[in-house]
């Protein structure tokens, strides 16, 4: 096949997009890439722009500023449409009809389908083709709606926020679910605020904040500009010891807790251990998106500092 | 090659079409609260009204005037409940999103809905003539029932259009609220309930507003009781009504799409 202006590997590309709501400036000047045979996160805050990025490469929302190619076409193009499968963040499908209905007409949309055994296997839906949509339960619609995604064979997916609302079951089944996709050599786009579920699936993230691209690369690159983790518990060890740590970002307390911040939690457990052998309540948890974003935001530098 | 194969012609327009209609009617039935009044209350009406209280007197020969108006009644119903209702329910979950993500051309859509409600109408009128047939006593000539029924189907259309103008502007719970109103006030001053004869005379001159007037009109035209305007009347008026409603819907998809 030969299609214009697709000489280079992205599949799709969003090249200096704005857009606004009213007077809320949801992307400023984006650009955005995703290559072939990648899984892309997208990764942001709520209200980043993630889904108005997403929704611009769709072509449901039309483009204000900028431009939008898939497969080097408008995104919302007849031929775009028959080669990209998309699983939206607020989406559900008639409760009334089933799921073996809901697969049998989306899959009539598209020339070359996935066989219907094969869609229930790869959401895991095999014992739920002959129930209502209105009777699952969330994780088992958004199977669904993974389903529907790819019902017609895509080589390009984007999914939107997948694991919204879902426990941790739920969550780990779809990923598994996800990384299917990579397996069968298909192009994904994902969104999501989880740092966690874009080192899980991605090959390469974005991340997104405020509307504009404020890093990207490998997982291992993102997270290594992050902070890390953050290490809490009770201690007689005072803040100034543990900001003298040399594997400690940070350091302070939080009521009775100290937390440290640190890329290297074992290392400084150790530390803490032995000047410290009865510290209690330790937990060891990642750093809340926020405060990653305000590293990779603030480059390091301590976000309120003169400006 | 793919994106050739995929120039598809009409029969893949058709079949998606069909398959939409399809499941949108299996949908809209194991819905009983939509198809448990679209079906039952026309009839209850029509023998209530027509049958047992003989309303209009025997004048207007009340069950054959009324099977007429009823008919219109019972796809009024349908076509307005199932665009204004399920349309605005299909955008709020996002239904109508998705599908927009996907090759399913627009007017498979449309066409399922408005076939959707043809189905239920024509259900709804078979059910009527013979409770008018065989209940009532009503008696016409081959022709007059063969027209009948199609003037009424054919009201499908230009309901679907208001059901499609409310449907596209309002949230899930207004459009119940909102297509409820019409529905009811819509039917009533259009003389679909009783006679428009029995409204007071201004009334009578505003349900020209109406599109369920003129369908009833030609509904009537066909068993020779209408008030005998000419047929270029309603259908001009009917026409450009419709037209309102599809640019109104139209505006109403515009917005929605995001400015």
């Amino acid at each position: 096949m030969a299609l214009p202006s697709a000489s280079d590997s992205a599949l799709a590309r969003l090249a200096g997009v704005s857009h606004r709501y009213g007077d809320v400036l949801a992307l400023d000047r984006l650009d955005l890439e995703v290559r072939e045979g990648e899984v892309l996160a997208v990764l942001g805050p709520n209200g980043a722009g993630k889904t108005t990025a997403v929704s611009l490469l769709l072509g449901t929302l039309t483009l204000q500023t900028g431009a939008a190619r898939v497969f080097g076409s408008a995104p919302d193009a007849a031929e775009v449409r028959l080669r990209r499968g998309a699983m939206l963040q607020v989406s559900g499908v008639p409760e009334t009809l089933t799921v073996g209905e809901h697969l049998a007409l989306f899959r009539a949309y598209y020339p070359s389908p996935l066989p219907t055994e094969r869609l229930l296997e790869m959401a895991g839906l095999q014992e739920l083709r002959d129930r209502r949509f209105g009777k699952l339960s969330g994780g088992q619609k958004q199977r669904v709606m993974f389903a529907l995604a790819l019902a017609g064979n895509p080589e390009l997916v984007f999914l939107d926020e997948p694991t919204a609302g879902l426990d941790l079951d739920g969550r780990r089944r779809l990923w598994d679910e996800i990384r299917g996709l990579k397996a069968a050599g298909r192009t994904a786009v994902l969104t999501t605020h989880y740092l966690e579920e874009a080192d899980a699936l991605a090959d390469r993230i974005a991340v997104i904040h405020r509307g504009r691209l404020i890093a990207e690369g490998s997982p291992e690159e993102i997270k290594s500009r992050t902070a890390g983790r953050v290490v809490r518990c009770v201690t007689t060890i005072s803040t100034e010891t543990a900001r003298s740590f040399p594997e400690a970002a940070g350091a302070e307390m939080k009521g009775q807790h100290l937390e440290v911040v640190t890329a290297e939690p074992e290392a400084v457990l150790r530390r803490m251990f032995a000047l410290d052998p009865e510290l209690g309540d330790l937990t060891v948890a990642g750093v809340g998106l926020e405060e990653a974003f305000l590293a990779l935001t603030g480059d390091g530098a301590e976000p309120e500092g003169e400006a | 090659m793919t994106v050739d194969t995929a120039r598809h012609g009409l029969l893949w327009h058709l079949r998606i079409a069909l398959l939409e209609t399809r499941f949108q009617f299996l949908s809209s039935l194991r819905l009983p609260a939509f198809a448990v009044p679209t079906l039952l209350f026309p009839l209850f009406f029509y023998f209530f009204f027509a049958v047992l209280f003989q309303a209009g007197g025997p004048s207007l020969t009340g069950p054959t005037y009324m099977l007429a108006t009823y008919g219109v009644f019972g796809v009024l119903a349908p076509s307005i409940f199932g665009f204004g209702v399920g349309l605005a329910q299909e955008r709020d979950t996002g239904a109508l999103l998705l599908k927009r993500t996907t090759p399913m051309p627009t007017a498979a859509y449309l066409f399922a809905r408005v076939g959707t409600a043809a189905i239920f109408g024509a259900v709804v009128v078979l059910l009527l003539f013979l409770l008018a047939g065989f209940a009532a006593g009503v008696e016409l000539h081959r022709g007059q029932w063969f027209s009948l029924a199609g003037v009424v189907l054919a009201a499908a259309l230009p309901f679907s259009a208001v059901g499609l103008a409310i449907g596209a502007w309002a949230k899930q719970q207004a459009a119940v609220a909102v297509v409820n109103l019409v529905f009811i006030a819509m039917s009533v001053l259009s003389g679909l309930w009783f006679p428009i004869s029995m409204l007071p005379g201004f009334l009578q001159d505003f349900a020209n507003v109406f599109p369920a007037y003129h369908l009833g009109q030609l509904a009537l035209r066909t068993i020779d009781l209408d008030l005998g305007r000419p047929l270029w009347f309603h259908l001009a008026l009917l026409a450009g009504q419709t037209a309102v409603c599809l640019a109104v819907a139209a505006a109403g998809f515009r917005r929605f799409s995001g400015r």
